[in-house]
């Protein structure tokens, strides 16, 4: 068990598997799916109001979505868990400045990466909240719902990520 | 049957945490916590995101209609428009190529060490969602409603029983893994 436990992959389709499972749970006992972007959005929200005071709650956006510590949250808070706990048990866990791919095309300069990751970053928490979800949100537990708003931005994203990707590398 | 678990705020808060960590878990040991594997995606390259996905839809898919069968749990479609599924989807995607981590597997890449993931894209995806939310009211009056199909789901669509449309999809998700094996990718 332990010996599985620590290897440094499982085959796609288990873990696939895996996810499927708990979006499963997630629906029995929290009558949710799994999705993970709305976290930002109230982690952002609580950073302005610690900022700006408590009138950052009455903004229309804060009022659909409490800035508050909800159940996305602590989902998102576990999968920085368990991801550290698997890559521990692996011997993976490692403090990696620049990825490998990016360093062979744009060289290993951890400013220049973070400024294009900080960038991507803003255009996702943008495009994830215009949208209402992500990949988890929308590529996977919307779409296993067969709601067509989730296949239509599912597909996007990959058009967007796709196109883009080949413009870069 | 769970109604009164799901209305248990505390112990939800609980079940999100013991949701998540086995998510991160998987993320991580399916190599879709790293930029390289999702970039490779992108590229076309390397199809371990979509191996995980599609599998992940089609245990998903057929569990949670069962469930729904048994009167166990209750569909919660998004609500979508050209609009907002659209657009908002294709500056997720730019994003997403430019970053290399969702928001969700970029919290596993956190829980690894990447500090791209941490202090670029973590930092940029807060950004994100706060300026969305600052100019929510006026995208909402002008874009996010355009074309609206609310929550419509494809066996609402054609006015079928749902295992119609489920087993179809299923199995057709299933041809297109063995095709992206059988390929090689």
């Amino acid at each position: 068990m332990m010996e599985w436990l620590s290897l440094k992959e499982w085959s796609p389709y288990l873990v696939g598997f895996g996810i499927g499972l708990l979006n499963c749970i997630a629906f029995l006992l929290s009558d949710k799916p799994l999705a993970c972007s709305t976290a930002y959005s109230r982690t952002s929200g609580m950073i302005e109001g610690l900022c700006l005071g408590p009138k950052v709650a009455d903004k229309p956006y804060y009022k659909k979505f409490s800035p508050s510590i909800e159940w996305d949250w602590m989902l998102v808070l576990g999968i920085i868990i368990g991801a550290f706990i698997s890559a521990m048990l692996s011997g993976q866990f490692h403090l990696e400045w620049v990825p490998a791919k990016w360093s062979v095309t744009f060289g290993n300069m951890p400013f220049v990466r973070w400024v294009v990751a900080f960038i991507g970053g803003i255009l996702m928490g943008i495009g994830a909240r215009w949208a209402g979800g992500c990949t988890s949100g929308h590529g996977i537990s919307g779409t296993l719902q067969l709601a067509i708003s989730n296949w239509l931005a599912a597909i996007c994203f990959f058009i967007g990520g796709i196109l883009t990707a080949m413009l870069i590398f | 049957m769970f109604k009164a678990l799901h209305a248990r705020k505390g112990i939800q808060l609980v079940i999100g945490l013991l949701l998540g960590i086995p998510f991160g878990f998987f993320l991580q040991k399916g190599g879709v916590t790293r930029y390289d594997v999702i970039i490779g995606q992108l590229l076309l390259t390397n199809f371990t995101v979509v191996k995980v996905m599609l599998s992940a839809v089609v245990t998903g898919m057929i569990g949670v209609h069962l469930l729904r069968s048994f009167g166990l749990a209750t569909l919660h479609p998004k609500p979508g428009s050209f609009g907002s599924s659209v657009i908002g989807g294709l500056i997720f995607g730019v994003g997403f190529a430019l970053l290399g981590y969702c928001p969700g597997t970029i919290a596993g890449a956190v829980g690894q060490g990447s500090l791209d993931g941490l202090f670029g894209g973590m930092a940029g995806i807060l950004l994100g969602a706060g300026l969305f939310a600052e100019a929510y009211p006026k995208l909402d009056r002008f874009i996010l409603r355009k074309a609206d199909f609310g929550e419509l789901t494809l066996p609402q669509l054609f006015k079928v029983n749902p295992w119609v449309v489920v087993l179809p999809v299923a199995i057709g998700i299933v041809f297109l893994l063995v095709l992206i094996e059988r390929s090689g990718l």
